[in-house]
């Protein structure tokens, strides 16, 4: 059974957070990918008030499908967080405690979270109908005209996560990639 | 000669397109049960079977397997003997994805720099081929650009030989990592100038999984890539496994004496592909 973790999220759980565990976030998210993240950037370097709280937040990297009528939200499953990665020091420096996404981080983000005690988590890209189920309501804060990018405030409920790299240092992908790395001869895979 | 309407292919095209963004091909999903079965991790197993969760969900709720559905990639076989009637092919495809889209997520901005979304998806990209006969061909990617971004192409000489493409094929999925989804579809083109080999790679992505190139030494270099390529460890959602890649497709073109061009056209475990004659 994956521990529940609460979002925002406090400075102990993120501590207590280890890279490849399993967990299920219930609480207030905010999502938010690229153009959206460039405006925000923007906005903070410009010294205008954010439409979003950042400390202790989570941020989703998701640009969610059309809902279906009498739907919440439609599919919403994570985008790849590397293009984001030029974007996620500032956010971290103003207290951000967690990022959501899939894919590779860079090696700046990844000491960026060590530094100021962040965690990075991936949920599984593609499951996007499933993952879905698992948001609550869905409230549009800003930027519309970014249609699909525009920055959303999401209660999720039990929303299945697993740590990738968290503020010790610990690198899920890394670690499960040498586990199963083979250079010999032959297929891995079982006949 | 026989005369098609353009408004029955616009009809026809939206629906499949319609269709495609909530049901994945049926080789597919067999393959990810092979799949679930011989990896080895049992995250992996467990990523897997999340997936195929998520494919018969969408599929009975009507609604896209993936929230990124894609751009629109239509290619068209139309026969020599066919015209056209009631309007211009070109706007009826356009009009068909506008028709798709509506209820599926605007993922196109006009231009690469201003980055403005279109509002609409369109415009899809179009690739034709005149071919004998007269029948009407459409085969269509929605291509999701988590898996596009990390695709590659190079200009080689032709020194590089097979060793070269078998490296690059490698590397280029090793870099990719978790960030396509896999497990990975890879398409490869090999061959022909800059513009056609990138071609030749997404149409490998056209390819039902499970098909064999019908070229002895490119379907034995298909074979070779898979097993190196599932021997990486990256595995489902890059979570660790031996399941990186579901297939390796390769299509080989005539190229030039001095160059031997190369492209690594990555697809993600949300394959939307499609087609119908009319």
């Amino acid at each position: 059974m994956a521990r529940t973790v609460q979002a925002p999220l406090d400075e102990a759980t993120v501590k207590s957070l280890r890279a490849g565990e399993r967990v299920v976030m219930t609480g207030t998210i905010y999502a938010a990918r690229d153009a959206a993240h460039k405006r925000l950037v923007a906005a903070m370097q410009a010294g205008e008030k954010l439409p979003l709280p950042l400390a202790g937040q989570v941020i989703y990297y998701v640009g969610p499908a059309p809902a279906k009528p009498g739907a919440v939200i439609g599919p919403a499953g994570p985008t790849t967080s590397g293009r984001m990665d030029s974007y996620t020091l500032p956010l971290l420096e103003r207290g951000v405690a967690g990022l959501i996404g899939k894919g590779s981080r860079s090696e700046e983000v990844k000491q960026a979270l060590v530094q100021h005690g962040a965690v990075y988590l991936g949920a599984v890209g593609g499951a996007s109908a499933l993952l879905a189920r698992q948001i609550r309501s869905s409230r549009l804060l800003a930027y519309p005209d970014l249609l699909s990018e525009a920055v959303r405030e999401l209660e999720v409920e039990e929303f299945p996560l697993i740590v990738i790299n968290d503020c010790h240092g610990g690198d899920a992908y890394q670690a499960a990639r040498e586990v199963y790395r083979s250079d010999g001869g032959g297929s891995q895979r079982s006949r | 000669m026989r005369t098609i309407d353009v408004r029955d292919v616009r009809q026809a095209v939206g629906d499949l397109l319609r269709h495609s963004a909530h049901s994945l091909p049926e080789d597919y999903l067999a393959a990810m049960r092979t799949a679930r079965v011989e990896e080895h991790s049992p995250t992996g197993q467990e990523v897997i079977e999340l997936l195929l969760e998520n494919a018969a969900y969408a599929e009975t709720e009507m609604i896209p397997t993936c929230q990124d559905t894609g751009m629109a990639i239509l290619f068209v076989e139309v026969g020599q003997d066919v015209h056209f009637s009631g309007g211009e092919i070109d706007a009826a495809l356009q009009d068909a994805t506008r028709d798709a889209y509506s209820d599926l997520r605007k993922s196109v901005v006009s231009d690469p720099l201003l980055r403005v979304n279109s509002g609409d998806n369109t415009p899809a990209l179009i690739h034709w081929e005149i071919v004998a006969g007269d029948g009407l061909r459409i085969s269509t990617l929605q291509k999701g650009f988590g898996a596009e971004l990390m695709s590659r192409v190079q200009m080689f000489p032709p020194a590089i030989g097979e060793e070269g493409v078998r490296q690059f094929v490698l590397d280029t999925v090793e870099k990719a990592g978790p960030n396509a989804c896999p497990p990975l579809i890879v398409g490869v083109g090999i061959g022909g100038t800059l513009d056609t080999v990138g071609l030749a790679a997404k149409k490998a992505l056209l390819r039902p999984i499970g098909s064999v190139s019908p070229e002895p030494h490119v379907a034995e270099l298909e074979a070779e890539l898979v097993e190196a390529i599932n021997r990486l460890g990256i595995g489902p959602q890059g979570l660790g496994g031996v399941v990186t890649a579901l297939a390796v497709h390769v299509e080989v073109v005539a190229t030039h004496i001095a160059a031997l061009p190369l492209a690594v056209n990555l697809n993600c475990s949300a394959p939307r592909r499609a087609s119908l004659e009319l």
